[in-house]
């Protein structure tokens, strides 16, 4: 069971910290998504996928003192910054190798802003639909979000890019 | 007349002990009820192994998705009926999500689903939309009604009222599920005025919210959720008998990997071993089926195996002791090392296991949040997050609380062999702060 609080603690090291709940949520999912054994289960919520177990887990991680979480005042909003404590990356280590075969994905993952993941990871929850109908459900589900094409087919590419990373 | 609006001749009725009757008077239900994909939900308890604690809890999801049914026929006949609001014709697709909405569930799924890496969402899905007596009801209704039920469940339906009913903070899932889990628990705890809080909701724009008149049930039912979790759900000795069981098909995965032969085929488990398993494996399995296997296995060879079926089939289950991970994740590791000095393998007897609850969350300012919030609707129209009116809710409101446990088969270590550590297992087990 610690195995996969361990594999959150890495992941959030890798990606040298992390800003935004959605924005975790997501990056978990989609690497979930390309094959790496994350744990934790994922259902439809408001933003697209979302785990509540992997809320549990980063959860306790703060509590047991691996992770930090700061809230960072953007004017408008507020998100929290999730970052690895010194105990943590003792924790990490004491307990085992990564799970990412390359630890680019969480870097380049965390590039990229919470609206592109929450639509990534949304179109990964359809992809077992055809192309069109993909979209047509993301128009659906995310219509206030009125994504574009160019957006849509950014995050495909991204997709790509990300499977031949793994 | 459609199918989807054929009416029995003569109402059909269940007796059932949380919601007096449940009331059947469309075609399509009565349909859906005697289709085998539902009827397998009768061998599949709602409460996985709490029966190993409470003697009660021995009903079956087929009970609890009638209840999801009745509950949610109540409020689209007798509370939105005619309400502007309100889009009487999703009423057929409601009724099936609600009916339909647990069907993926397999045998003692928690355990199951993490073993396996199966989704019990991937099978519903499969159930609506493959070959199956349930598709073949609701195809005829129309080509897309088996994708618009299969939507609801999943919560991607366009309307969000309709996926409300059956998923949100308050929704006829949890309504049903507490107040017929205490009942048959036999605890006193899971007791709300359901009645009262159905007078009071409301469709309004894209959701449902509660009048504020009914937000002291609202509380009674939320506390009544929370005591359910800690004193039944998360009942330390049920997740003992968890831990063995998710061992169980642990060993007997690695076993079939391994090359092992086992006395009697696990034919029901190879497709799910070598990952080869289709929807028509999985609906093969059942708890009976899962109960055969765990008889039999208490006589295989490997003496894991045969211990964990003895333990699991005879009620031998774990001890256990708190556990407090973020200190004591050294002392775990410590621990393995000294069980493995004992031979005693700590990949199976030596297990940690956590779980937690957030009773009630709700947006808070600025943040993403994931979980929609219960919304009073006030006597001036306004509309108000519950825990800005309640003192009770806001109390518990985005209060997460975790149980860290560490189970051990005590009796292992009192036996003759290899005493000395085994004593010295036992001196940090009773320390604490393992």
């Amino acid at each position: 069971m610690l195995q996969e609080h361990a594999k959150i603690v890495d992941f959030i090291s890798l990606a040298e910290g992390i800003t935004g709940r959605k924005k975790l949520q997501k990056m978990i999912y989609i690497l979930k998504k390309m094959g790496v054994p994350f744990q934790e289960k994922y259902e439809f919520h408001i933003y697209g996928p979302y785990s509540e177990e992997l809320t549990a887990r980063v959860e306790e991680l703060c509590d047991m003192g691996f992770v930090s979480e700061e809230l960072e005042d953007k004017g408008s909003y507020v998100q929290y910054k999730y970052s690895v404590t010194a105990e943590g990356m003792e924790f990490s280590n004491a307990l085992g190798k990564s799970v990412l075969g390359n630890p680019s994905q969480a870097v380049k993952l965390n590039e990229k802003s919470g609206r592109f993941l929450e639509l990534t990871a949304t179109l990964l929850y359809f992809d077992h639909l055809e192309r069109a109908e993909q979209i047509e459900k993301l128009h659906v589900v995310k219509g206030k979000l009125n994504f574009t094409n160019e957006e849509i087919n950014q995050a495909f590419e991204f997709i790509e890019e990300l499977s031949v990373l793994m | 007349m459609s199918y989807a609006a054929q009416k029995l001749a003569e109402e059909k009725v269940f007796k059932d002990p949380v919601h007096r009757y449940i009331h059947v008077r469309d075609q399509v239900i009565w349909d859906l009820i005697n289709s085998r994909e539902v009827q397998r939900l009768r061998r599949i308890k709602q409460l996985g192994t709490s029966y190993l604690v409470f003697h009660g809890a021995e009903h079956s999801r087929f009970n609890h998705s009638l209840g999801v049914y009745e509950i949610v026929r109540r409020i689209v006949d007798d509370i939105f009926h005619e309400r502007p609001a309100w889009d009487e014709s999703e009423r057929l697709v409601v009724l099936c999500a609600a009916l339909l909405h647990d069907l993926g569930h397999g045998p003692f799924s928690h355990s199951f689903e993490k073993v396996f890496h199966v989704d019990h969402e991937v099978f519903t899905r499969e159930i609506l939309l493959g070959e199956t007596e349930v598709n073949g009801i609701l195809l005829k209704v129309a080509a897309d009604f088996p994708k618009k039920v299969a939507e609801v469940i999943a919560k991607t339906y366009s309307n969000k009222q309709v996926v409300s009913l059956i998923s949100s903070q308050i929704d006829a899932d949890r309504m049903d599920y507490l107040q017929r889990d205490a009942y048959y628990t036999g605890v006193s705890y899971g007791h709300f005025d359901m009645e009262r809080i159905l007078r009071v909701m409301r469709p309004v724009e894209d959701q449902v919210v509660i009048k504020s008149s009914g937000m002291h049930a609202v509380e009674d039912y939320i506390m009544s959720r929370y005591q359910m979790y800690w004193q039944v759900y998360f009942h330390p000795v049920a997740r003992s008998a968890e831990v063995i069981l998710r061992k169980i098909l642990q060993r007997a995965k690695e076993l079939s990997e391994s090359g092992y032969k086992f006395e009697q085929p696990p034919t029901h488990f190879m497709a799910f071993f070598d990952r080869s398993f289709n929807l028509k494996d999985y609906l093969a399995l059942d708890e009976g089926v899962l109960m055969t296997y765990f008889q039999l296995w208490m006589t295989e060879r490997d003496p894991i195996l045969s211990d964990l079926s003895d333990r699991f089939v005879n009620r031998r289950l774990f001890q256990y002791v708190d556990f407090d991970p973020g200190k004591d994740y050294r002392k775990l590791g410590e621990l393995s090392q000294l069980f493995r000095k004992a031979g005693i393998d700590p990949d199976y007897y030596l297990i940690d296991d956590s779980t937690s609850d957030l009773p009630y969350d709700f947006y808070r300012p600025g943040e993403e949040e994931e979980r929609l919030p219960i919304h009073l609707l006030m006597p001036s129209g306004e509309i108000k997050e519950l825990s800005r009116s309640s003192q009770i809710v806001d109390a518990i409101s985005g209060k997460r609380r975790t149980d860290y446990k560490l189970y051990f088969p005590a009796e292992l270590l009192i036996d003759g062999k290899k005493k000395a550590v085994k004593q010295q297992i036992l001196q940090m087990l009773r320390e604490g702060g393992v």
